[in-house]
């Protein structure tokens, strides 16, 4: 029978929850490395009992943690991040240049092959890899230095790069998104970048069609259609169909399209799934009330999912990471929220039940299929 | 001697308790007390001290006899008492956010 391990990155420390394919009962452990801010964990594809999280506080810095027995025990691995060569700047709020200086790995992508290759998304944006099982990271600088870096600025949460996007049929292809520069592509293995935003379009900034500058939240895409993409970005749900050289608004009728996660069912690449928040000034749902959204025509005809999750006086946020899914037959579909809930569905969305309900606030979720 | 006390966060990480003890070639100075501490126990690195620019991290001080050295230079001499292992080097993290 196989099992399903859901990584809880949380703001005081990391849960792992556990449960057979009936995703109906539960054992929750942790916290791990209690107090400190976990943005997220991931498990290696290629062995799912190596685990890597990123332990972070505004005292101590950065830390990261890798767990060879799935999670039993951890042993910190290395924390330097070196941008490679001189830094250099990028803009600064204020429109100043503002050196570049890391502050944390927001997420780990794991290599589908190799458990000991690891990209890392770190805050001030940039893209690092170990080949070593975290012991040492070294910068892709590509990124940073392919001509736009230094017009970059942060987003209200920072610069970070969270989203990595590995395609298995192509090592070489690797797509990433920056709040709040946009997305890059790169096609020779993260030597060389371009950005990949024509077609978005962000009212907030003063070239609302510029090549860089826009906020991406998330973007998603099912393994077997690598080159379509769906994009959560700060307002408009995106959707691209050539691995990113243009987007067009999916947002159809969703009764906002601001929001921050996204992600794909795990068989079938046209479903997608946002929960639509109603603004940038107010994180939490529209009238209180708690609505997974579904697509299962790859956008714009939209429809709420609601049975079990709470219909009044809901205020939560559910961030860019706090979204995944199994690869069980029957699907399921995971999110936390920023009250320290986190749920499933273990039918594609159209039933919902809290695994936990009182974590602390929840930064990150990843679900292990285990055998 | 030197006696090392650590916030409780760099204990568990490390784990170790809160006060250590090692030795510490002369010149006893912040950095090279420091620079024992990581070597002993590295997942420390970084933590205290950023770990390109060696700088200490904004929101850890440091302590000797009372006193806040968090300021000095890093390689200025630390107290005898500190020295002879009678009063520890304090590595503290501040009392900040909510």
């Amino acid at each position: 029978m196989s099992r399903v391990r859901v990584l809880v990155g949380t703001r005081k420390g990391a849960f792992i929850l556990t449960s057979s394919e009936r995703r109906t009962r539960w054992t929750v452990k942790g916290p791990y490395f209690a107090g400190w801010e976990i943005y997220h964990l991931k498990g290696s594809p290629a062995d799912p009992d190596r685990l890597y999280a990123s332990q972070s506080s505004a005292w101590f810095g950065q830390v990261v943690q890798r767990s060879n027995d799935g999670g039993r025990t951890w042993a910190p691995v290395g924390n330097a991040f070196a941008y490679e060569g001189v830094p250099g700047t990028h803009q600064w709020y204020d429109g100043t240049p503002h050196p570049w200086e890391f502050k944390r790995v927001w997420h780990f992508e794991p290599s589908p092959l190799e458990p000991d290759t690891v990209y890392a998304g770190v805050e001030d944006a940039a893209l690092f890899r170990t080949t070593d099982g975290g012991q040492t990271w070294q910068e892709l600088p590509g990124l940073r230095g392919h001509g736009t870096g230094s017009q970059w600025t942060p987003g209200a949460g920072g610069m970070g790069l969270h989203t990595i996007l590995l395609n298995p049929a192509d090592p070489a292809s690797i797509v990433v998104a920056i709040s709040a520069a946009g997305a890059f592509r790169t096609d020779d293995g993260g030597a060389t970048w371009r950005p990949i935003n024509r077609g978005l379009k962000s009212q907030y900034i003063p070239d609302p069609d510029a090549e860089i500058g826009h906020c991406v939240h998330r973007i998603a895409r099912h393994p077997s259609r690598p080159s379509v993409l769906f994009m959560q970005k700060h307002w408009d749900v995106m959707r691209s169909d050539d691995g990113g050289e243009s987007w067009r608004e999916v947002s159809g009728n969703l009764p906002t399209d601001f929001g921050f996660t996204i992600d794909v069912h795990s068989h079938e690449p046209d479903t997608v799934y946002v929960v639509p928040i109603k603004s940038d000034a107010e994180h939490y749902p529209l009238d209180g009330r708690l609505r997974v959204y579904r697509s299962r025509t790859g956008g714009n005809a939209w429809e709420a999912l609601s049975d079990g999750l709470p219909q009044r006086n809901c205020y939560v946020n559910v961030l860019r990471e706090a979204m995944a899914t199994d690869a069980l037959e029957s699907c399921g579909i995971y999110f936390g929220t920023t009250g320290g809930q986190v749920y499933v569905s273990a039918d594609s969305g159209d039933h919902w039940s809290a695994i936990a309900r009182d974590l602390p606030a929840v930064l990150s979720v990843e679900v292990q299929t285990l055998a | 001697m030197i006696r090392v006390a650590l916030p409780g966060p760099l204990a568990t990480l490390a784990r170790i308790g809160s006060e250590v003890t090692l030795d510490v070639p002369p010149p006893v100075t912040q950095r090279a007390v420091l620079d024992a501490v990581e070597t002993r126990w590295p997942a420390l690195r970084g933590t205290m001290r950023d770990a390109q620019s060696g700088r200490r991290r904004s929101l850890v001080r440091f302590y000797a006899c009372g006193e806040d050295v968090s300021h000095e230079s890093p390689d200025a001499p630390l107290p005898e008492a500190v020295v002879s292992g009678d009063e520890p080097y304090i590595v503290l993290g501040a009392i900040a956010g909510g």
